[in-house]
């Protein structure tokens, strides 16, 4: 039995207590903290509702097929323009990171659970991801900016897919290892009773089973990164034309280029900010809601 | 939030089978072994990466911390131009604009939660939770966008009515009053922080508010208790711990968090207790001048990244240390 059931004994208990006459202060109170829990919730969603319809309305005045395949102007004040350079970025340098954070942050994990067997080693693994988790994000900017940036002296797109790796890791091994932990011991008693040996079991019994659910935690964790700019201000730098090459020249992504241009006077460069935050919206919320639909479809077949 | 909501319950440590016969398993042991390896290898990853950032951060900082000594923490003195770099204001307005958020953004997210688990019809809780997973998904730089163009000038003019209204009321006037008002300052990048803890407060209480026991809130109701005092009779008491340590979390998030922030804080080193000032945070002066930044200017930027590094981490291990040992009292995981 879970714990959020006691919903129909606790109605029926209510409406007794209504009816057996409870005085009208308490009923006051009772209705006024309700009141209160429903303009929490309006205090939350109505602000959520005013940026949505202003990314919306701004966004649109520009966004459109030239918007997603011009180079970004490089005055400042020229009206028009697109953000073609800084699409292929995002995708490129989150791209990157989803690979290198993805497989190790499974194979952490697959310690953790696998391995580890929660013993000491393990549960300080396991925490220090949840520690990891929460260092700013400008920290791990800092971070790849004095191991990798002033090493080999140069911004690139690959610096900024490291320091996103690093956001991502610790996401990453939280959501497979809560995942790995939802797979039956059975499957795998029952792949050592074939004669299976512990990784081949590992890899073809117990990774396969949990594939949905980590899925969904590694897309949540890609959105997550998507939309993060604070990692990328001293690695990638910024670029005007589509660069393909993650490991020669500077780079830019819609969030950096929001940052730079949100700031500026110019008519032209509004413009540009809200169509790109349109344009990462996009990107970020058809990341979620696919993560949303893969960890649906898992929960629909157990 | 599932890296957050999962479950430490373990399944046993199952017993590989011992292989079959030495001459068959040489390759299969090798190839175990070293896959067994290989996941450690990228379990101490994380330890290595952290033990790294401190090492080399701290390296980085050592000129700026050792010209400056103490002063780096308890001066107020940041004029990069004569080289003096007290970082007083920034951890100052790191702290003001997370109290800020926490203090706006925690009622409204234990609210939200208490509306999930005991107030909102069943078939509406799920549609709540996927747009509060919305405002998850909110890039921190659209928050900021957003702040900066639509809310910091609506904001500027409640300020001045504000500011109108308490100029002569004692205390307030010394937070609210003062004459002076800017859109961006320490309040606006407060709210927009309060906005971004919100998810990750609301969903961990939730989890919170979801393991007290329906027996023990069947009993408050049954002795004729309204929901109001069922709910703190039973929900909260019961889930104090949990939230505290979510509270942290959420503090953890609004220290660090970077974009929003230095959009909106109004980017000026001062110290000063009217909340409709402008001033700056530790993570907003590293994105708007590191770029600019170098020799000790740059070594000091970094320094103040130590500083909100370690704040940060003592912050997360608190709220960790918390949440395991309520983790481990309810028998849920968070």
């Amino acid at each position: 039995m879970s714990a959020t059931t006691p919903d129909a004994p606790a109605r029926v208990a209510l409406s007794i207590a209504s009816a057996a006459g409870v005085s009208p202060a308490r009923r006051l109170r009772n209705g006024l903290a309700t009141g209160a829990m429903w303009f929490a919730l309006a205090a939350a969603l109505i602000p959520l509702g005013f940026l949505i319809y202003y990314v919306l309305r701004r966004g649109t005045e520009i966004f459109g097929l030239h918007f997603l395949t011009s180079p970004i102007p490089v005055s400042q004040r020229v009206i028009g323009g697109g953000m073609e350079p800084a699409i292929v970025g995002t995708l490129l340098i989150t791209g990157m990171a989803t690979l290198i954070a993805v497989p190790l942050g499974v194979l952490g994990a697959v310690y953790i659970v696998e391995y580890g067997a929660d013993n000491r080693l393990a549960r300080v693994i396991r925490f220090l991801a949840d520690v990891m988790a929460g260092v700013p994000s400008i920290v791990m900017g800092l971070f790849i900016y004095t191991i990798w940036v002033v090493r080999f002296r140069h911004f690139t797109g690959f610096a900024g897919s490291l320091a996103l790796a690093c956001l991502m890791l610790p996401i990453v091994i939280r959501a497979t290892e809560s995942m790995l932990r939802l797979v039956p011991r059975e499957l795998r008693e029952a792949s050592y009773a074939l004669g299976t040996s512990k990784s081949r079991t590992i890899l073809t019994v117990v990774l396969p089973a949990a594939a949905g659910g980590i899925v969904s935690g590694c897309l949540l964790a890609v959105a997550r990164a998507a939309g993060e700019t604070a990692p990328l201000l001293f690695t990638i730098l910024i670029v005007f034309k589509n660069n393909f090459n993650l490991f020669k020249g500077t780079n830019t992504t819609l969030s950096a280029q929001i940052f730079t241009n949100a700031n500026q006077p110019y008519v032209g460069a509004q413009q540009r900010a809200w169509g790109a935050a349109l344009t990462l919206l996009l990107i970020v919320l058809t990341l979620s809601v696919l993560a949303r639909v893969v960890s649906n479809r898992l929960t629909a077949r157990t | 939030m599932a890296a957050l909501t999962d479950t430490s319950s373990s399944p046993e440590a199952v017993e590989p089978p011992s292989p079959p016969s030495r001459l068959v398993a040489t390759r299969s042991v090798v190839a175990d072994r070293g896959f067994q390896f290989l996941s450690l290898g990228c379990g101490l990853l994380v330890l290595v990466i952290l033990a790294l950032i401190a090492i080399s951060s701290t390296g980085k900082a050592l000129p700026a911390f050792r010209s400056e000594g103490f002063n780096f923490l308890f001066s107020k003195n940041w004029n990069p131009g004569d080289n003096q770099f007290g970082g007083l204001a920034f951890i100052y307005g790191t702290l003001v604009s997370s109290a800020i958020a926490i203090v706006v953004g925690v009622p409204i997210s234990l609210g939200i939660a208490l509306v999930l688990t005991e107030v909102a019809p069943r078939r509406i809780r799920t549609p709540i939770i996927y747009v509060m997973d919305l405002l998850a998904a909110v890039p921190s730089v659209v928050f900021g966008l957003w702040g900066l163009e639509v809310l910091a000038p609506k904001l500027n003019h409640r300020y001045g009515q504000v500011n109108d209204v308490l100029r002569h009321v004692p205390v307030l006037n010394t937070l609210f009053g003062g004459g002076q008002h800017e859109g961006t300052s320490f309040f606006t990048a407060g709210l927009i922080l309060a906005l971004m803890i919100i998810p990750i407060v609301s969903s961990l209480s939730r989890s919170v508010f979801a393991t007290v026991p329906a027996a023990q809130k069947e009993a408050a109701l049954a002795l004729g208790a309204t929901r109001w005092e069922m709910i703190r009779g039973a929900v909260l008491p019961y889930g104090r711990s949990g939230v505290v340590g979510a509270v942290m979390l959420g503090l953890g998030r609004a220290m660090g968090e970077t974009i929003a922030v230095a959009l909106l804080i109004g980017s000026n080193a001062e110290i000063t207790g009217h909340l409709f000032r402008s001033g700056d945070s530790m993570a907003g002066v590293i994105a708007n001048q590191f770029n600019e930044a170098t020799g000790t200017f740059q070594s000091a930027l970094i320094g103040l990244g130590v500083v909100l590094f370690a704040i940060t981490i003592v912050v997360n291990l608190g709220a960790r240390a918390v949440l395991n040992r309520s983790e481990r009292r309810t028998g849920t995981a968070l």
